[in-house]
Order: structure tokens, then sequence, then C-alpha cells
């Protein structure tokens, strides 16, 4: 869908993207990541052809990025932003026919949006009556009412509440089932996890990751797990086949400990060591979460450049 | 293409369905009305009493009672009564003067007319007239001189004709219309050059400071977005030239009817303005005018898109509007006197200044060569700072927080793309 390579973008003073590569695959959900002013934006900008790369080459499904993607392409920026004395229906199809959508058709789909959002009786409203909540409502609207093929949106979910961002991601979700490819800057990691098949991490100009969110967890794995286990704390005698790396009491002497294993042993391992020694409720591996994962990569890719 | 036009179309109608508009098309041609009519009222006024006024003559010298005529709507009478009573008969009737002559008539201030309102200026303009007539026939008498001789020495009238020269024979011509005409309308080009020029650039800084840029230069280039917002403006002046071109028109005609005399304050004005080249004033009034916007408004949307808001313009609106401030201060006190003058000529021919010193210099018939070559120059004009301001624009536009700075704006027009 998206092929990005070898893009170095320079501004005065600073390299906001240095040999940046990526592969967005259709029909994903694909997290771009990174701490602010990372390049995130700048990157964004190129595909959307607002900037141009000092080298490097964007493809679009296999073409080289031209004007005649800008239509197949829809584009939430960060800063949302709408005409203000303008009315909403009115806007949303001057907004649709930009991106080459007859006045008929705009219409039809905007009522479509309107509908199923609960936006009918804001057609003749203007945008500086309505609260920022429903605004950003308004302008993800206007992003993918031409239905595009690639929907780039950049921190989707900052500007609204909790209830209007659930809305907002069932919505994304459902228009990845129908077929758009998404592309989605943020670094809220937890809708990383839920949403994205595959992310990129950016930082400081550079990419230092990218892949599948599973594969990426996965290889991130150390031996780690928890170990739950009812009955007095446990003596330990030197021998167990792993080290103890916190511990937890609760009250109904239910206790968790978090253990990493002993080069060589397995899990196998440490139930057969602690089934004599006392009654295990739950062995289960720590698996990484992807927002310590990229703590851990932005703060060694940072030492690094110190 | 066909995004310009939708750019064009939006910009267009959502200035053009404002309020403030509509009221401004017909505001503008209500005041000309009213100027207009109270002009015509006025004069009107001046020219005839709207009542015979009887003009009762107390003449205590005995050398000009008798001696006046009438004119139409005022009469003379010779009292025969004393001046009391004379007096009680103006207060009674409004329609009634009482002329008081002293035997010392000739003393400042003598002469005396007694009425119940204050003396319409033509009532007594016509009394001086033919009192100094009827002294001065007194005198020639009274030293023997042959009235008859002074007549006809009197008698030569002179009054100048202006009549040009040209190559369909000669004709007449009123220079002073086509210079009032030339200058009405280079402060006609000053004054709109800064209204939609100012109108461009705001909606420049509307669209950055909303931040709905990024999302319209995702589906536009911004030379589009910039060339559209410019060419959207323009119509929406042009509209408003033309509604009021045509209200005044209507409503002066109307007022013609209303006023319901031919050899009226209106007709004269229509007479005297059938001398100039309409055609050919009006041609060129609407190039320089669309010309000279173009060239402005493109600097003024570069203005716009270097800055966060309208407050932080100042520093670039300076150099901007002072060659236009300097042209038309020249315009109305030093070009239309010497409009052949070296000055003049560079001045309409250098871009930034033309539009303003050409239209003044027009009714003075410069060379033809001179008109093409400020119009050519006018073109690139306006190419040249629509392709600067573009340059600056496309950067401008995505740039916030930052202080621009005159150093800072040339640096982004060597930006590569």
């Amino acid at each position: 869908m998206l092929s990005i390579r070898n893009i170095v973008k320079q501004y005065a003073g600073h390299r906001a993207l240095d040999d940046v590569s990526l592969e967005v695959e259709s029909g994903q959900v694909f997290g771009l990541l990174g701490p602010n002013g990372a390049g995130k934006t700048s990157l964004i900008r190129i595909i959307n052809q607002i900037t141009a790369p000092d080298s490097g080459e964007v493809f679009f499904n296999g073409e080289k990025l031209n004007q005649s993607h800008i239509d197949r392409i829809g584009y939430l920026p960060e800063e949302r932003g709408l005409y203000k004395k303008m009315e909403i229906g009115e806007q949303m199809i001057y907004l649709a026919r930009l991106k080459g959508l007859s006045r008929d058709e705009a219409q039809k789909r905007l009522k479509f949006w309107f509908d199923k959002l609960g936006m009918e009786t804001w057609w003749k409203k203007k945008i500086e009556e309505l609260s920022k909540g429903m605004q950003q409502k308004a302008q993800f609207v206007a992003t993918v009412l031409h239905e595009p093929d690639l929907i780039i949106l950049d921190e989707p979910f900052s500007g609204f509440d909790p209830v209007h961002a659930e809305v907002i991601k069932d919505e994304i979700l459902e228009l990845n089932k129908k077929g758009a490819t998404i592309l989605f800057s943020t670094h809220r990691m937890e809708s990383v996890e839920e949403l994205c098949h595959s992310i990129a991490l950016i930082n400081k100009s550079h990419k230092i990751l990218d892949g599948k969110v599973k594969t990426i967890r996965n290889s991130y794995r150390n031996d780690t797990y928890f170990v739950e286990y009812t009955g007095a704390p446990l003596s330990l005698d030197g021998l167990q086949p792993f080290e103890v790396i916190g511990d937890t009491l609760t009250d109904d002497e239910r206790n968790t400990i978090k253990i990493k294993l002993t080069e060589g042993k397995n899990s196998n391992d440490v139930l057969q060591y602690l089934i004599p020694k006392t009654h295990i409720n739950m062995l289960q591996e720590v698996i990484p979460s992807m927002h310590e994962i990229f703590i851990e990569k932005v703060n060694a890719n940072s030492l690094s450049h110190e | 293409m066909n995004k310009i036009l939708l750019i064009i179309q939006r910009e267009y109608l959502t200035r053009v369905r404002k309020k403030s508009f509509i009221v401004m098309i017909f505001v503008v041609p209500l005041l000309i009305l009213a100027m207009g009519g109270i002009i015509a009222l006025v004069a009107k006024n001046s020219d005839n009493l709207s009542t015979l006024q009887i003009v009762n003559v107390s003449d205590d010298t005995k050398i000009f009672a008798g001696k006046f005529h009438d004119v139409s709507n005022i009469k003379f009478t010779v009292s025969h009564q004393d001046l009391k009573a004379d007096k009680a008969d103006s207060k009674k009737d409004e329609n009634i003067s009482t002329l008081y002559i002293p035997a010392d008539y000739a003393k400042k201030g003598a002469i005396q007319i007694f009425s119940k309102k204050k003396s319409p200026m033509q009532l007594t303009d016509e009394i001086e007239k033919q009192m100094g007539d009827i002294a001065f026939n007194y005198n020639m008498v009274l030293h023997h001189i042959d009235t008859a001789v002074i007549h006809s020495i009197k008698k030569a009238d002179i009054s100048v004709n202006t009549v040009e020269i040209t190559d369909a024979g000669d004709k007449s011509s009123n220079l002073g219309a086509n210079m009032g005409v030339g200058i009405a309308c280079a402060i006609f080009i000053y004054i709109s050059l800064f209204i939609y020029g100012g109108q461009v650039m705001r909606g420049v800084i509307e669209e950055k400071t909303s931040r709905i840029i990024e999302v319209i230069i995702s589906s536009v280039k911004p030379f589009q977005l910039m060339l559209g917002k410019i060419i959207g403006v323009g119509l929406v002046g042009l509209t408003q030239f033309s509604a009021w071109i045509i209200l005044s028109v209507i409503s002066s005609k109307i007022a013609g009817h209303a006023f319901n005399s031919p050899q009226s304050f209106m007709a004269g004005i229509i007479s005297t303005l059938s001398t100039i080249p309409f055609g050919f004033i009006l041609g060129c009034f609407l190039f320089y005018f669309l010309s000279g916007y173009l060239l402005y408004s493109a600097l003024f949307a570069a203005v716009g898109s270097a800055v966060d808001s309208e407050t932080e313009t100042q520093q670039f609106m300076f150099p901007i509007t002072l060659p236009l401030l300097f042209t038309y201060l020249l315009s109305v006190t030093v070009l239309f006197r010497a409009p052949d003058s070296a000055l003049a000529v560079w001045l309409s021919i250098i871009p930034f200044t033309a539009p303003v010193a050409m239209m003044v210099r027009l009714p003075f018939d410069p060379p033809t060569w001179q008109i093409a070559l400020s119009m050519f120059m006018m073109i690139v004009g306006f190419l040249f700072t629509t392709y600067v301001a573009s340059r600056i624009y496309r950067v401008g536009i995505l740039m916030y927080g930052k202080k621009a700075s005159f150093k800072e704006l040339s640096k982004w027009f060597f930006y590569k793309e």
C-alpha cells in the first residue's frame, strides 16, 4: 500500500527525518509511534504531499507518489480546524469536493454519516456554535467522507472524551474492516495494542523499531512470569530454577511473586519445583507491553545519542 | 483546475452572502444619491425662488424708485407710505419685503431690506445688481457721459471654449470633467486595492489560525489555494463595483425624474460627462484595477501567510503600502498639474505605482506607447509578485509561533519544494 524509502527531510537547523523507511501493508492498521518532536508529523506531511522530502521516495500502491493519489488519501491533522463561520454541511461538502467527489455524492454520503453519528441536526450550524468534541467529530467525518483507501490520522483520540473516543475507535475499525488502510500516529500506547497490526517507532528523526505488534512483543519476552499461590510465604532453598524480582502479599494469603527464569530453565521446571512447596493458582508469562517497549527503546536510543 | 474553481466559488459565495456585503451594495449608491439630491436641491433653490416676492421700495433719494424692473418671481413696487407702515406690511406677509434706501445710500451698510424671514440670497443678489446698474447710469448722466457708448463697450462678453485637435476633427472637451474622472478613478483604485487586498490577507490569516489550512493543502496545492482566494475576492470586488454603477445610474435617473427638470443639475452633469471617452476610461480603469489588485493582493497573501494574527502584519504592510500612498499623494497634488513630467511618466510605468499614476494621466492623452508599456509592465509585475508571493506563502502557511522577519521571508523564498 505504502512504501516509504530512505526519506530525508532537512529543516533549517535540524534534520526532521533521517533515512526513514517503512512498509505499510494494505488493509492494516498501522501505528506510527514516537515522542513529541520525533518527526512523525513531518513524515505524515510528506505522505500527504504537503511537503516534499529532500531525498528518498514514497510509493503508493507501487506507483511513485503523485497528485493523482491525493483523492485516495484522507488526512486528519493533529491541529484540528475548520472554517469557523461556515455552515457545517456546506463545509463538509466543500472539503469532499476538493477531494474529487461530486456535490450530489458528497451530500448523500454526508447524510449517511450524520445519521450514523447522531449529527442530523447539525447541518445548518456554524462550526463556532459547536463544542470542541463536536467539531472533532465533524472533522473526522470530513476526513473519511470521500472513502479514501488510506486514512491518515494524526493523534486521532486527542481532544475526545472517553465516550467519543470509543465511538471514533469503532468507526476506524469498521472502516478498516471495509478495506481501508489506516495509518495513525499516537503516543497513547493502550490504543496501539488494541488497534494496530503493525507499528513503527520513530525517535530523534530515526526509525528505531518496526514490525508486527505481536512479533515485537514476543521478541521482547525475557523469561519473566507471575506466580500466584495460596499459603504461607515461600521459603526458598537456593536451588530454585528462577530468581525473584518482585513480590506482593495480599490479605487472604493469595500471594504473587514475579520471577525471572534461570538460564536454560522453562516454566515446567518452575512448576515442578513449586508444586511440592505450595498451592499454585496461576503461572503467567509476562509479555512486555508496547508501553514498556516504547519507554525502553526511547530511553536506550536517547542514551546512545548522548 | 477544477479545484481552483471550487475554491473561487467558496471564497466568492461566502463573502457575497454576508449581510455586510449586501448592505454595502445598497448603502453606497444611496449615499451617492443623497449627496446628489442635496446638491441638486441646493442648486434648484438658488435657481428659482419658490414663490413670488414683492419688494416694496422705500426710497429717500428718489434715484432708484420706479427704475427697478421685474424679473421672474420678483416684483418691485414703489412705496407711498412711511417706512414704519411698510415694515408693518412686511411683518404681516412673508412674501413682501421692504427695501429701504436712505439719502446717504453710498455709505456702507446704509441700504436695508426688511422681511419676515431671512431674505434669500437670490433676492439680495438681484437687488444689488439692479441698484448697481441704476447707480451707474445715474452717475453717467450726472457727469454727462453718453451711456450708449459705455454700453457698447461693456457688451464684449468673452468666454473660452476648449477645443481638442484630433485626427477625427476638432471636438469640444471638458478638461475639468476629464481630470475629475481621472482622479476619482485613481482614488477609487487606491482605496479598493487596500480593501480587497486586506480581505485576501485576512482570509489567509483566518485559514492559518483556524488550522484548516493543513486539511486544504492535503487536497490542493498551496498555489491553487492562494490563486483561488485572490480571484474569488477579486470577483467580489467586481460584483460590488458593477452593482454600485448600475444602482447609481438607476437612482440618478429616478432622481432626475423626481426633480422633474431637464435643465437641472443632473442633466448638466450628464451633458458634461458625455464629453468624456467613457468606454476607454472604464476599460483602463478595469485593467488597472484588476492588474493592480492581482499585483498587490499576492503580496498581501504572502504577508498573511507569514504572521499568526492580524496585529503582526504592521511591519510588512508598511513597505507594501508605501509606493501606493506615495503615488496617491503625488497624484492629487503634483501629477495632474504636470502629467507629462518625467516623474509622472516613470510612475505610470513602474507597476507598483502605475495603477494610480496612469489613471491620473489618462485624461491628458499620454502617448499610446506609454500606455502600452505601462500595461505590459503591469502584467509582468503581477506575474512576478504572484511568483514571489506563492513561494513565501507555501512555507509561511505551515509556520506557527515563529516571528517572521524579512530575512526569514527571503529564506522561505529559496526553500526547495
